[in-house]
């Protein structure tokens, strides 16, 4: 059982101490290589039936990789025409030490077994560690041990052909005259047989520099130079942020400066791109100049040609003024610490031969791309991945690869990948890891659970949720239990049972965060066997649940509350509808019946008290969009319904998180996991109070209990919809709610201001939330029924998951909206109507409009952009635009044209025309009207009268 | 939670080379000072530790101590200044040199047969040379050595292991300092392994319920496997100071 040949210590001298670690060497270290017969066979997926086919070598081989082609070329790696893979200890180490998310992915490379990849500790084999020589670089080190392994290999098994991957050139030529077969990644990968797609994923990193073109940007300061410049006060750090309108603009945010730095033009912004961490020297004074107003696109082509830049550059340089008290500081980026290049969705610019071609990312505040592929043909017609690789001096654009193909442009699915893409939601198929986390099937309660938890079986359970709901994570019971008293129970999905803490199936849904839901699509936070089945509170199905028990009065009184994990029963998964359906019945007196009649009740007086004490009622225009399930195409748009029920369950759901939130802040002061919403600053509000002064209401703002009362009552008799748009308005003022760790602020900053409780958090959704998963875990442990581990307790590592959940849900939140933005265009493409919408904003220019039954918020211009209107007369202080005897006030009803924009497939937008009130020279004619007129030469009348005709078909 | 599951690697080495239920090298010395009535010198790993017995005599300082029907075992733990990366200010008489004096005499007491010593006192001394976690159990197994070489009368040896808990699920003992630092908590067990009697136990956090009976075993097999070890180089010991005296050559 001992098996320590040799001792080695390691000494490691950093920061004046010295550390000194053991080292075991070990004989029992096998090759993994399936034909050897000298090692004992260990589990390895090194295959004998997968073949390296590369034309280079006539052998088939197996491949031992340099850390700098895993670092660089992942894209590659990616791809299964590679197998076969010896990964050194060494190489993963240091992968891991410098990225850790191609580390991840190299992981799980590594870890799929069709991949035939295999990992060799060369560092504890006792062949092939060697000694750090005294004074020899850390790389050189690794480079020494990567070809020792290389030579051992080629000893240990004379009959198989080993080839060593490598991009440095200098490591590899050792490698040669040490009788290595070494080559380099980019002649591998051209030589290989099936490999032509790969070709063009490999990075460009190693772009040779053409000796006569020109070089096109300054250089950048070396790292000493940038360093002792920011030391010596001569340089600024910080982020650079791209404009959007203007390619040749850019800021950086310093954070030692209140005003962002402008940086202009390409000597200005010099190779920065939005997101890098960047160093930039201020100008003097006198060159300062204020942000630019001017809107300039980049429409370069591939051609390493800069006529056109310059042009542009010149026309930014006349723009270029100097508005008093509008000039910023303003200076030029000399060099860039960190890079923050991702993965970028977009499309080919079309019109280019060759392989060089352009890509556009639909991020406008990042530059085209320069790719090299041999499938331009067909990539224009796809949505795609790039990333980019380097940005040589030489080059106007930077250069990169083309990563994949999401597929065709305007394709639902392709659109849908965008989305996910685009905010960073995790969306990959659960790994083999974390699917053999989940329970055997069948799943069957044994004697054992039945001992563990309460037996509420025998209790008339129902659950209300959304039609179409699978993930139903909550049920409800009411039952008179006599005296005049209620026990009302709210029982929750027992999420936490089946996900383990620190399992890999806990990890995946901890980085998740929360489920996506798009508008066709759902993209769970835990595998469908969990989320869709054991977890969901299926109507006549045994399911664990974690119960909150009140003892009520009939006034909503909380006689006492008490926690416990339990078994039920729900007799029915019932739909809003359905439940709404069944408390108006009035002949149906079943025990489910009377058991919604009664929380109904109590809902209400629950809601009451709350508002009374300060909540808001928000609104947003929340709307559902109907698709058909055959072609996947949205059928209507239309606000989401509502029915009492909605609010039944909500005010239980809320009641639960609170009585939660309450019992573990008491049992772990330090490291519960809460939910605040803090008050905003009163600046926010500025908007809504000068909206309704506007209007003749006074919004009181000092508190959210004054909120709540004048926004109840700013009612117009005339503008029902008013009130609601107030509320639009109200929500808009609101900052984002935010999880935190009790132990990381004070009690007075736990505060939920949209609800008007001190405390609250949430328990009812671990199905789809991971923040409700440890809201269990602690909830567990309080009631006995689970144990603590370290992590839960860790306040800090609380606080760090926080700030993991609270970014995927922000994102999550926004995807959403992205997806339903997407759809909403894909259904009013090639249409044309006229609806009924409210003015929001009175702008300068403009007018913005929201459209209820779509909830849509578009701009209706009022003149181009820029110019001032000859029809409009805007008068700032009233937020008005006149023009005749019409004045158009904010909230004020309008009937709008609304179409659809399409000549940029990237950014489509809605383009909105005036229809009444009548303003003569600016709205144009209803619909009808000219339907009735009965002229026909109007193209886009056509179309749009075929949307009408869909629509009455779909009605009748 | 990522940096706990780095403790074993997936094809299952640990950090420094070990498997999970290996130990580190134990190399040990019995009577390494003449003064001292026994001592030991032992490390395990880079843990090095010193150990001395002086005892049984009477009871020094105050005669009220002494016990009529046992005697008194008297622990002093110290670590010299230079055993830790930051130097240490006082080597002794700090909070946790004094609770680990309590908890070395705790394991001690547990195994010798003070009754035959009746009005007297047992003075044992461990000075931790350099600390590279597990610094309790090398003190139990240096001064298990030093009482042994000091020829006092033990019922059997006591052991002592530490245990922890790898990526969440699998049990690895012999806690080295880095491991200790980046790992989730340890168990310390010291036990008699012959009779498989538990003497002490500790817990740096808590462990789960479900998982603490699997630490535990892992924790009690090392203490067996560490006995072998100790009873090998005692059994050296001994046959060394009996070939110098020509007894070994009757057997
Ligand atoms: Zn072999």
């Amino acid at each position: 059982m001992f098996t320590t040949k040799v001792f080695i210590k390691k000494t490691r001298i950093g920061n004046f101490l010295k550390n000194v670690r053991e080292h075991y060497i070990r004989d029992d270290i096998f090759c993994g290589v399936p034909s050897c017969d000298k090692c004992t066979p260990v589990e390895s997926f090194l295959s004998s039936i997968h073949k390296n086919e590369c034309s280079s070598y006539d052998f088939n081989h197996y491949l031992i990789l340099d850390t700098n082609v895993i670092l660089d070329q992942m894209d590659v790696l990616d791809e299964d025409v590679i197998g076969n893979v010896i990964i050194l200890h060494t190489v993963l180490k240091e992968v891991k030490h410098r990225s850790l998310p191609i580390y991840k992915r190299l992981h799980s490379i590594i870890e799929n077994p069709s991949r035939h990849f295999y990992v060799f500790t060369n560092d504890h084999h006792k062949d092939t560690y060697i000694k750090q020589n005294d004074g020899e670089l850390v790389n050189d080190y690794n480079d020494r041990s990567i070809r020792k392994s290389c030579l051992w290999y080629m000893d240990h098994l004379p009959k198989e052909k080993f080839i060593f991957l490598s991009d440095d050139v200098n490591n590899r030529n050792i490698a040669l005259e040490e009788g290595i077969l070494a080559c380099s990644i980019r002649e591998y990968v051209s030589h290989l047989v099936n490999g032509a797609a790969l070709e063009d994923k490999l990075s460009r990193k190693d772009y040779h520099i053409d000796s006569n073109t020109k070089d096109v940007f300054p250089p950048h300061l070396t790292n000493v130079e940038l360093l002792n410049g920011i030391k010596e006060g001569a340089l600024y750090q910080g982020t650079f942020r791209a404009s959007r309108d203007n390619f040749l603009e850019g800021f950086v945010n310093v954070e030692s400066l209140d005003d962002p730095v402008i940086v202009q033009g390409r000597t200005g912004l010099n190779r920065a791109v939005d997101g890098d961490f960047v160093v930039v020297n201020l100008f003097n004074k006198e060159d300062w100049i204020s942000p630019s107003e001017i809107v300039l696109e980049d429409d370069g082509v591939a051609e390493e040609n800069i006529d056109e830049v310059e042009k542009k550059e010149r026309q930014l340089k006349k723009s270029a003024h100097k508005k008093k008290g509008e000039i910023k500081p303003t200076g030029r980026v000399v060099g860039i610490i960190r890079r923050k290049w991702r993965q970028y969705c977009g499309i080919l610019q079309g019109g280019m031969d060759g392989v060089y071609q352009l890509f556009i990312p639909a991020d406008k505040s990042i530059p085209k791309i320069r790719i090299e592929t041999r499938q331009a043909e067909f990539l224009r017609t796809q949505k795609l991945i790039v990333t980019i690789d380097s940005w040589p001096r030489h080059s106007r654009y930077p250069h990169g690869h083309f990563v994949r193909a999401l597929g065709k442009i305007g394709d639902q699915n392709t659109e849908n990948e965008v989305v996910l893409l685009e905010h960073d939601v995790p969306h990959s198929q659960f790994s083999e890891e974390v699917l053999s986390c989940l329970p055997k099937l069948p799943w069957i309660i044994t004697e054992e659970d039945e001992q563990k938890r309460v037996d509420l079986r025998h209790i008339d359970i129902c659950s209300v949720d959304p039609p179409g709901c699978t993930d139903i994570d909550d049920a409800l019971h009411c039952r008179p239990i006599g005296e005049g008293r209620l026990e009302v129970g709210v029982h929750i999905a027992d999420v936490s049972h089946f996900i383990r803490p620190g399992t890999a199936l806990d990890l995946e849904a901890a980085s998740r965060a929360t489920t996506v839901y798009l508008v066709n699509k759902r993209i769970d936070m835990v595998p469908d066997l969990l989320s869709s089945n054991l977890c969901s509170l299926r109507g006549g199905e045994e399911r664990f649940a974690f119960s909150c028990v009140w003892e009520m009065d009939e006034n909503a009184n909380i006689l006492n509350t008490r926690f416990h994990k339990s078994i039920i029963r729900s007799r029915s998964a019932m739909t809003y509808e359905e439940a709404q359906m069944t408390i108006d019945d009035k002949t149906k007196t079943d025990s489910i019946a009377e058991s919604l009649r009664s929380l109904n009740k109590l809902a209400k007086i629950l809601k009451k008290g709350r508002l009374e004490k300060g909540a808001l009622v928000l609104a947003s225009p929340e709307v559902k969009i109907q698709m058909d399930s055959e072609t996947m195409e949205p059928l209507d748009v239309e606000v989401k319904k509502l029915f009492e029920t909605n609010s039944m369950v909500e005010e239980f759901m809320l009641l639960a998180n609170i009585s939660v939130a309450q019992k573990i802040l008491e049992d772990f002061p330090e490291c519960a996991m809460l939910r605040r919403h803090p008050t905003p600053p009163t600046s926010n509000f500025d908007p809504l109070v000068k909206a309704g002064r506007h209007l003749g209401f006074d919004i009181k703002i000092e508190s959210g209990k004054q909120l709540a009362k004048s926004l109840d009552d700013a009612v117009k008799p005339d503008n029902p919809y008013m009130n609601t748009m107030l509320r639009i308005l109200a929500t808009r003022c609101m900052l984002q709610a935010v999880y935190f760790a009790s132990g990381s602020l004070q009690k007075d900053e736990y505060f939920h201001y949209g609800l008007a409780v001190p405390l609250y958090t949430h328990f009812t959704s671990p199905i789809r939330r991971y923040a409700d998963i440890i809201v269990h875990r602690l909830l567990a442990v309080t009631c006995g029924s689970d144990c603590t581990y370290p992590d839960l307790l860790d306040k800090q590592k609380t606080g760090n998951l926080c700030q993991n959940l609270n970014y995927r849900n922000r994102m999550a939140q926004y995807a959403g909206r992205a997806s339903v933005a997407f759809n909403t265009h894909l259904f009013f493409k090639g249409k044309l109507q006229d609806e009924d919408g409210y003015i929001l904003y009175v702008r300068k220019n403009a007018l913005q409009i929201l459209i209820p039954k779509y909830g849509l918020e578009c701009t209706l211009f009022l003149a181009h952009k820029g110019e001032t209107s000859n029809i409009f007369e805007y008068n700032e202080e009233d937020q008005t635009q006149k023009a005749g005897d019409v004045v158009l006030h904010s909230f004020d009803p309008v009937k709008v044209r609304l179409s659809l924009n399409s000549d940029n497939i990237q950014h489509e937008k809605f383009v909105l025309q005036l229809v009444s009130p009548c303003i003569s020279g600016f709205s144009v004619p209803p619909l009808s009207e000219i339907e009735k007129m009965e002229v026909v030469d109007d193209k886009k009348r056509k179309s749009a009268n075929d949307g009408h005709k869909k629509k009455n078909k779909k009605r009748s | 939670m990522s940096r706990n599951r780095d403790l074993l690697s997936k094809i299952g080495l640990r950090l420094d080379g070990r498997r999970p239920d290996e130990l580190r090298r134990i190399r040990c010395k019995l009577g390494v000072f003449t003064e001292p009535d026994g001592s030991a010198y032992l490390e395990q790993g880079l843990t090095k530790v010193l150990a001395a017995v002086y005892g049984p005599h009477q009871v020094r300082g105050g005669r009220s101590k002494a016990q009529h029907d046992t005697a008194i075992i008297n622990c002093q733990f110290s670590m010299a200044v230079f055993s830790t990366t930051d130097r240490k200010k006082r080597p002794r008489g700090d909070r946790k040199s004094t609770e680990l004096s309590m908890h070395l005499q705790q394991a001690l007491e547990a195994v010798i047969k003070s009754e035959l010593y009746p009005w007297s006192q047992i003075d044992v001394y461990v000075e931790v040379l350099h600390a590279d976690g597990g610094i309790y159990t090398a003190c139990v197994n240096a001064a298990t050595l030093a009482l042994i070489d000091a020829g006092i009368p033990l019922k059997e040896y006591v052991c002592a292991c530490t245990a922890s808990l790898a990526n969440n699920d699998v049990p690895m003992i012999d806690i080295s300092h880095q491991e200790e630092i980046i790992g989730g908590p340890t168990l310390t067990v010291a036990a008699l392994p012959m009779s498989g009697k538990i003497v002490l136990m500790e817990m740096s956090q808590r462990f789960h319920m479900d998982h603490l009976e699997k630490v535990l075993n892992k924790a009690l097999q090392g203490c067996k496997d560490i006995r072998q070890i100790l009873d090998e180089a005692v059994r050296l010991h001994v046959r060394d100071i009996g070939s110098s005296t020509g007894w070994a050559n009757t057997s």
